[in-house]
């Protein structure tokens, strides 16, 4: 069971970070993944009243503050105009409803799990993290953090600068934990691939080769092996290492597939 | 810790443990039909209202409802009789257990969504688990009672006549 023994509603996030320096103190997001530990802690520090629940939108970029639910992002209609519902189709089989209005994407980005959608999107959208303490840094950068670091995820930008991105995951039952996941954008950093659940955390590869300078089908297949190659890929009770090698590869087509024919949609058009 | 809940529309004050979950604090105060079902908040059934959001219980800390209105099916009976009745004709409801959880959804998805798809009941209510039916049962029902509120549109479907495109893929398998 999980226990602590108290909680406090911050009132500045100087206070909440002041209280997280202790190490048996925690930030509650959803609470959902942390409640399945088995221990005891000490003050529960929600950020509830700060509100890092908005989302907000300039010419540059999106804001999401760490405490918009993955309901929000779902049902936001700028955020899935701009990515073409690459946000909806990201967390719509995260179990329920009820679960995606009570898990937060601050905890979803913070945790760095393996498993995550959130991270698999967020990722290939080029996003950044903006920390209480060490300022704004790239969610490339991000990841590599230590975990002994306590600081406070306040909210994540979007920078507008991709043009296209679809998201695709393989589960082996809806709702469950995804055997991979796999989004493609194209955007100001080239074309890229950001595979995760591997079942490690979500990894990014770019076109540096320019394999797909001219997208031909054979080029697609090429590009989606070179990605299948430059993971690492692991195994566990969901899945083989070899069987996501060969679903990445999948994805990977498919995804770009979906992407050139959009824009041939819209040559047309 | 002490906190103030509007609980089905009754204010109450009351010191609890600062660990305590939403959903011990629910059935604290006679709300029994919010349940543990998983413990790991996949199945559903511990699905409450908060400030009329769908919302898993046991995985809300109490003092973060602190302050806010909770809605359990106790409080939503007036608005869940609507469509309770066909639940019962389908035999939908065998058990019993993850009703309250599905009823309670059913009432966000229609204050959300008052004439939703099939497609759109299956996502909604994906976040609810039943051991006993299938599903099936659930979907005709809600069908039923969307259909009775319009004209022309077919009633009473039976199993054969309604999904029959619903997991086509494994179907023809």
């Amino acid at each position: 069971m999980f226990y602590y023994n108290q909680y406090i509603r911050a009132k500045s996030l100087e206070e909440a970070y002041e209280l997280y320096q202790k190490r048996q103190n925690f930030i509650v997001g959803g609470m959902l993944w942390t409640k399945m530990k088995n221990t005891t802690l000490g003050t529960a520090i929600d950020l509830c009243e700060l509100g890092l629940d908005g989302i907000e939108e300039n010419e540059n970029e999106f804001r999401i503050g760490a405490y918009v639910s993955l309901r929000d992002i779902e049902t936001n209609e700028s955020l899935n105009k701009y990515t073409d519902n690459a946000f909806a189709n990201s967390v719509k089989d995260i179990v329920g409803v009820q679960f995606r209005n009570v898990a937060t994407v601050g905890g979803s980005i913070w945790g760095r799990y393996g498993f995550s959608d959130v991270m698999t999107i967020f990722r290939a959208l080029g996003a950044k993290v903006e920390l209480f303490h060490e300022g704004i840094m790239e969610l490339d950068d991000f990841v590599k953090l230590p975990r002994t670091v306590r600081d406070i995820l306040v909210s994540v930008i979007v920078p507008k600068e991709t043009e296209k991105v679809v998201y695709l995951s393989q589960r082996n039952q809806s709702t469950d934990f995804p055997v991979l996941t796999c989004a493609v954008s194209k955007g100001k950093r080239g074309t890229m691939a950001v595979i995760g659940a591997t079942p490690y955390m979500a990894e990014p590869v770019y076109d540096s080769e320019n394999i797909l300078s001219v997208t031909t089908d054979e080029n697609i297949e090429r590009f989606a092996d070179y990605v299948a190659k430059n993971i690492r890929f692991g195994s566990n009770m969901r899945a083989s290492a070899e069987y996501r090698k060969i679903i990445c590869n999948v994805l990977v087509k498919r995804a770009l597939k979906t992407i050139v024919s959009e824009n041939e949609k819209e040559e047309i058009c | 810790m002490e906190v103030k809940i509007t609980l089905n529309g009754k204010m109450i004050k009351d010191t609890v443990d600062a660990d305590m979950l939403l959903i011990d604090f629910c059935r604290k105060h006679k709300c029994y039909s919010v349940k543990r079902g998983c413990e790991t908040g996949n199945c559903g059934l511990c699905t409450v209202l908060m400030d009329g959001k769908p919302m898993l219980s046991c995985s809300i800390p109490v003092g973060r409802a602190d302050g806010r209105c909770v809605d359990t099916l106790e409080g939503l009976e007036e608005e869940a009789k609507k469509f309770t009745g066909y639940f019962a004709m389908q035999g939908a409801d065998q058990c019993g257990f993850c009703n309250p959880g599905y009823i309670v959804n059913i009432v966000a998805l229609l204050r959300e969504n008052p004439d939703p798809t099939d497609e759109e009941i299956l996502e909604y209510l994906s976040g609810n688990l039943c051991r006993c039916t299938g599903y099936q049962s659930q979907l005709r029902s809600l069908r039923n009672y969307l259909n009775s509120k319009k004209e022309n549109a077919p009633m009473q479907l039976e199993a054969e006549v309604f999904g029959a495109d619903i997991g086509k893929e494994w179907k023809n398998e």
